[in-house]
């Protein structure tokens, strides 16, 4: 059973969330997808951790072959080949590794070489499994860690498995929800909280994920997070509360389910509902 | 036009908050929406006017004419972003395309072309005096640099001569934040005193540092932990970086927004402090780099 945990921006509570629910599934996998500002190892500060490099693909060139004749330049459509003082300069944040210079080169000049753009880490805390991808600073994609971790975990099929997703809803999340079983969606109860829930909603409908909303930071009064899933017809998992205690867990990297009964209980229902959705969208399904 | 540009590791932190505190204080004539995956600043600085809306075209996607396929499987091995694939006929998955043009290259009968596409849409605020630029960027569409750049352009033509320019930025540290950052004065990181904050802020300092913009810091939410608050004080003094201010938390903040109003539009202690973190900011934006203003 795979959960991506998403929301439309970052600091929704979507590591708070997935953090909590792989805690209390006891033997999971949790695996942060987040690349650009991995957070959730802070919380599980696992330890036996293995690394590994992510590199990519880049071309090199052989200046004594490179004749000038700029078919590479004009091929790329990224911009990352340029042609200057008789040199062939590559802009190597910028290349997509598509391969397409290379392959054109009429005098063989330019060959591939891997380039490191972050890393992979797995770890254990207690029964759950860390996987963490890291973005260099100064590269442009994570997508391929992100396919590096969520291909390392393809195998272990009954596992459960939580995903927490990049911010947003761009391409990046997309590669982080394609092989979900159920997709948590993560709003904060402001106008900023409701226009971001639309995005990340509109997404998992067009890829047919079933979901379900949980409610963070509920205090008395309006909602319109809450007001927005009732006129959507949305399924609400879960409200949490805003409460200083949790607050403050969670601003010092605590994981509030392995720390208080409280939130134990909290996390494990929330647990108990997902897993029930999942089981009726497979029954219905079927 | 000095461009000040406002950032934080993740949404969540206040950040348009406080960019939209500080575009009413400064009275900014020119300001822009970054975040273009997920743009919240025109919620409570909007015109109150139709925006000039423009079609941004993306990279081009790649097209498949079954008609003239011949079966020949190059363009799906040769495609690395594992974008075509053959159910009935061959196909192209425009969400998983990323425009490089290889399968076009390949292809022996010409099959195949790069179809323009849509990837979001850019909307410019403009009235007598003010002009604002933003943008939204259509799902699953993967050049917001280009769409960040092009919100940036639209503003910068759009009145070239004001001497301030507000940017709520983007988060993250990918290409789209890299946009953003590019060619702009200063930047403002508005951290948040948890542990995960604190490592997000290291992370955009490490990259703005490598385009040797000025930066500043102020901490949102400070009073949510005294502890943290106080590492990040301690970090940036050690780092030699510009601390302009705290700012507490404050519930009326929240129904501010909700009421689609900015924190200094009304009379709450988030206000207050970040008055305090603007004069400061607006200082070291102006100060030239020999020191005199
Ligand atoms: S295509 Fe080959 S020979 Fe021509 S400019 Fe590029 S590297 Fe040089
Ligand atoms: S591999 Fe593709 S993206 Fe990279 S330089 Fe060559 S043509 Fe451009
Ligand atoms: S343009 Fe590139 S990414 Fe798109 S389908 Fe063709 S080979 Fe694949
Ligand atoms: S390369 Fe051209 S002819 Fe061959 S399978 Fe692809 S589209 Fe068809």
């Amino acid at each position: 059973m795979k959960i991506a945990v998403l929301s439309g921006k970052g600091g929704t509570g979507k590591t708070l969330v997935s953090v909590n629910l792989a805690a209390v599934a006891q033997k999971s996998t949790y695996i942060d997808c987040d690349v650009e500002e991995p957070n959730g190892h802070l919380f599980f500060k696992p330890i036996d951790v293995q690394e590994e490099e992510v590199s990519v693909k880049i071309p090199q060139v052989d200046n004594e072959r490179c004749n000038g004749c700029r078919k590479c330049v004009d091929f790329c459509k990224f911009n990352a080949l340029a042609y200057i003082k008789d040199k062939l300069i590559i802009f190597e944040e910028i290349c997509h590794s598509c391969g397409g210079c290379i392959m054109l080169c009429p005098e063989k000049a330019l060959t591939e070489k891997e380039k490191g753009i972050g890393k992979m880490q797995r770890g254990i805390s207690d029964e759950v499994t860390v996987y963490t991808g890291i973005l260099d600073t100064g590269e442009a994609s994570g997508i391929s860690i992100i396919k590096k971790l969520l291909v390392n975990n393809k195998s272990k099929g009954d596992e459960q498995t939580f995903i927490d997703c990049p911010p947003g809803s761009a391409c990046i999340v997309m590669e982080s929800i394609k092989d979900a079983d159920y997709c948590v969606l993560v709003a904060e109860p402001t106008l900023f909280g409701v226009h971001n829930l639309n995005m990340v909603y509109e997404l998992v409908k067009l890829f047919n994920k079933p979901f379900g909303v949980v409610l963070n930071k509920c205090v008395d009064g309006e909602n319109p997070a809450e007001k927005f899933c009732l006129e959507k017809n949305i399924k609400i998992l879960k409200r949490l509360p805003f409460d200083n205690e949790l607050g403050m867990l969670n601003s010092n990297a605590e994981i509030a389910a392995r720390k208080t009964k409280k939130y134990y209980a909290i996390f494990s229902s929330l647990l108990e509902t997902v897993k029930r959705e999942v089981q009726y969208e497979t029954t219905t399904n079927s | 036009m000095k461009q000040l540009l406002i950032l934080s590791g993740k949404g969540g932190t206040g950040k348009t908050t406080i960019a939209s505190a500080f575009i009413k204080l400064s009275n900014a004539k020119v300001y822009a929406d970054c975040d273009v995956d997920a743009p919240n600043l025109h919620l409570i600085i909007g015109q109150g006017s139709e925006p000039k809306k423009t079609d941004y075209y993306g990279l081009p996607k790649s097209e498949i004419n079954p008609e003239l396929c011949i079966e020949c499987d190059q363009c799906r091995q040769n495609c690395r972003f594992d974008a075509i694939s053959v159910k009935r006929t061959y196909k192209v998955d425009s969400f998983a395309c990323e425009s490089c043009g290889v399968c076009e290259y390949v292809c022996p009968v010409d099959a195949i072309s790069l179809k323009p596409a849509i990837a979001g849409e850019l909307m410019l605020y403009t009235n007598e005096e003010r002009v604002f630029s933003t943008a939204q960027l259509k799902m699953g569409s993967g050049t917001s640099g280009m769409l960040v750049t092009e919100v940036k352009k639209q503003m910068k033509l759009a009145d070239p001569d004001t001497e301030l320019a507000i940017i709520d930025g983007s988060p993250g540290i990918g290409c789209p934040f890299i946009a953003s950052l590019s060619g702009v004065d200063m930047v403002l990181i508005v951290a948040e005193p948890s542990i995960s904050g604190i490592s997000d802020m290291e992370r955009i300092i490490k990259t703005a540092a490598k385009f040797g913009t000025k930066i500043a810091i102020c901490i949102n939410k400070f009073d949510t932990n005294y502890a943290n608050t106080e590492k990040i004080e301690l970090f940036c003094k050690n780092k030699g970086l510009t601390f302009v201010g705290k700012i507490p938390f404050d519930s009326d903040a929240v129904k501010a927004i909700n009421n689609g109003q900015t924190i200094v539009d009304i009379n709450c202690a988030s206000g207050l402090a970040v008055r305090e973190a603007y004069n400061k900011a607006m200082e070291l934006l102006f100060k030239d780099d020999n020191g005199s203003r």
